[in-house]
């Protein structure tokens, strides 16, 4: 490596990462102040444990989380053996479209479609509004990631399941299923992530009572910003940059099986 | 191992289209209960389409596959008797070896499970393996857990697409030995596809011979050899000569007249009406160098041991090869002579 694409790295990385080392290193300020340094200090990681509604909003995003990446996990692990399963059958093109759509709509139109319509059905809006619009978006994330996986299966094998006898039922439990479990679980963590990272949709149908986290932190940084907002969003930082870690091993892991 | 009871594979009529392109056309074929058969051509001939549609992975346009009185046309895969071994072996990397080959047992108990896994493990020769992942054994091993896996249900009838395609050449002869043997072994109907003549020859008790989606021709190896019924056929197993030429009249006896352009000759009789264009197929090992036949001048002539190859030019430039036993190699390259042969060594074919 010479000094210039030392240096290139160097400076893409810092571009990329310097602005969440400073917030890492700031939420271990003791100084009330957010931007004079008063030395190490590890005591607004305890003051969030006494925050009772940024915990209780800590709540909510984890419940929401856990739910929506289920539901997004097996709608888009069945879309995903629809599309690459059942061969060319007719609205294939549409219903790709259908699940991929929500990957590249802007997310306040997302959340404004789907505000319109649990008023104009008269759902009450809460954790389950939540739930319901992150799985919504998080299903195509999962439906690409389980689809790349079958796509480089071998057909072969399913084919040698059922010609030793088993049915469609014991082939997917026994071969599609196993061989594609890296795949969902990587689908699912990164559905896990992207419903705890979203502020927008959420913002648009949360109800009273159900305050997700970013939620929770965008509106204490409105009123200033404090060092326990760092903590909080350190945690969240480390939360997230794991489950992607570990959702990327999962599928580079498998492809190179 | 348990007898497999005698049952006659019956195609009839078998078709399939993909579009407008005819992947195999109406081929009619009976398989003799225990025989070792073998479909024969080149890729995109519809062969493994054809054993695709035994197995039930592909459904016909049209026609019937029964074996015995049951029609399984309209059977799924899983509910055959019949069962498929691929080039790829298509081993579960999930599973261990004894698992992958005790896959198709389910319907039986526990311990009679893992009783015929070890004895499938015995007939492959891999006894210690049974833990094993796929993944660590080599070529061989894994084209015989494969085997051992399509086994193991006891099929009626088995299927090998290109079972050795993925060996290498050592371990192919090796291994069609070892099929060999295990085919005689259980008695079981084995239908093989291979784009390999050598390797059809080396194992089966009969040919067919796939062209176009088309059998073109079914036969013992040495009937295939000796009797071709088209050149495509005639070329595909082996050194051929072809000479053209124009058939004489019908005539009695087991011969015919052919009149070449250098001269006329003889082959075995034929039905074809006189006038036909045709050619004149000789074995390499037939065409003898000597007073009688077509003017040939020797062009080059090779000592390989136990034969001595010679290559013979017609006047018109038409390259001709003969294949005899050495010790008569005095004739000089260069020198002019004759090329001739039996009219029984000869076959006839329309051009």
């Amino acid at each position: 490596m010479t000094w210039v694409t030392r240096a290139a790295l160097v400076l893409g990385l810092g571009f990329l990462y310097a602005p969440i080392l400073v917030l890492i290193a700031y939420s271990f300020n003791a100084s009330t102040l957010v931007t004079v340094w008063g030395g190490f200090s590890t005591k607004w990681y305890g003051a969030l444990l006494a925050d009772a509604p940024l915990m209780a909003a800590a709540w909510v995003s984890l419940r929401v989380a856990l739910l929506a990446s289920l539901i997004a996990t097996i709608l888009g692990t069945l879309a995903a053996l629809a599309l690459e399963r059942h061969g060319r059958f007719r609205g294939r093109a549409l219903f790709t479209g259908l699940i991929f759509g929500p990957m590249v709509m802007p997310e306040v139109m997302i959340g404004l479609s789907l505000l319109l319509m649990f008023i104009g059905i008269g759902i009450d809006r809460g954790l389950a509004t939540i739930v319901i619009a992150h799985a919504t978006f998080c299903t195509g994330f999962v439906a690409v990631v389980v689809a790349a996986r079958l796509r480089g299966l071998d057909r072969g094998l399913e084919e040698a399941a059922a010609d030793l006898g088993a049915g469609p039922l014991r082939v997917f439990l026994t071969i599609t299923l196993p061989l594609l479990a890296p795949a969902v679980l990587a689908g699912a963590l990164l559905a896990f992530t992207l419903s705890l990272d979203d502020l927008v949709i959420a913002s648009f149908v949360s109800g009273p009572g159900s305050t997700t986290l970013p939620m929770r932190l965008y509106g204490q940084v409105r009123l200033g910003v404090n060092p326990e907002i760092n903590a909080a969003s350190t945690l969240l930082i480390v939360l997230v940059s794991a489950f992607v870690l570990l959702a990327s091993w999962l599928t580079v892991r498998r492809s190179r099986a | 191992m348990a007898e497999t009871p005698a049952l006659r594979l019956r195609l009839e009529d078998l078709t399939k289209r993909f579009g407008t392109h005819v992947a195999v056309d109406a081929v009619n074929l009976h398989l003799e209960p225990g025989e070792f058969f073998c479909l024969l051509g080149p890729s995109g001939c519809g062969k493994s389409t054809l054993l695709r549609m035994i197995a039930g992975f592909e459904t016909p346009s049209s026609g019937h596959v029964r074996l015995g009185d049951q029609d399984l046309t309209a059977l799924p895969p899983h509910r055959r008797p019949v069962n498929m071994m691929v080039q790829s072996y298509a081993l579960f990397p999930h599973m261990s070896v004894a698992r992958n080959i005790g896959y198709g047992l389910k319907g039986l108990g526990r311990g009679a499970a893992s009783a015929r896994v070890a004895d499938l493990l015995r007939l492959v020769r891999l006894e210690g393996f049974a833990d094993r992942r796929p993944e660590t054994l080599s070529g061989g091993q894994r084209q015989r857990v494969a085997l051992a896996r399509a086994l193991a249900r006891e099929p009626k009838l088995l299927l090998l697409d290109e079972p050795l395609g993925a060996l290498d050449r050592g371990l192919r002869e090796e291994t069609q030995a070892e099929l060999r043997a295990v085919q005689r072994r259980l008695g079981t109907a084995f239908v093989v596809v291979t784009h390999d003549p050598e390797e059809a020859m080396m194992l089966a008790d009969r040919i067919g011979v796939m062209e176009g989606g088309r059998l073109a021709q079914v036969g013992p190896a040495a009937e295939l050899y000796r009797r071709p019924a088209s050149r495509f056929v005639a070329g595909l197993l082996g050194d051929v000569n072809l000479i053209p030429g124009r058939l004489g009249s019908a005539e009695a006896g087991d011969s015919r007249a052919v009149e070449t352009a250098h001269g006329p000759v003889r082959a075995a009789a034929t039905d074809l009406p006189e006038g036909t264009s045709v050619v004149v197929a000789v074995r390499p090992e037939n065409l003898i160098v000597g007073t009688e036949g077509l003017p040939v001048t020797i062009a080059d002539a090779v000592f390989l041991g136990d034969r001595l190859r010679r290559t013979l030019r017609l006047p018109d430039g038409t390259l001709l090869r003969s294949s005899g036993r050495p010790g008569d190699e005095r004739d000089l390259v260069g020198s002019e002579t004759r090329a001739g042969f039996a009219a029984a060594a000869a076959v006839i074919l329309p051009a």
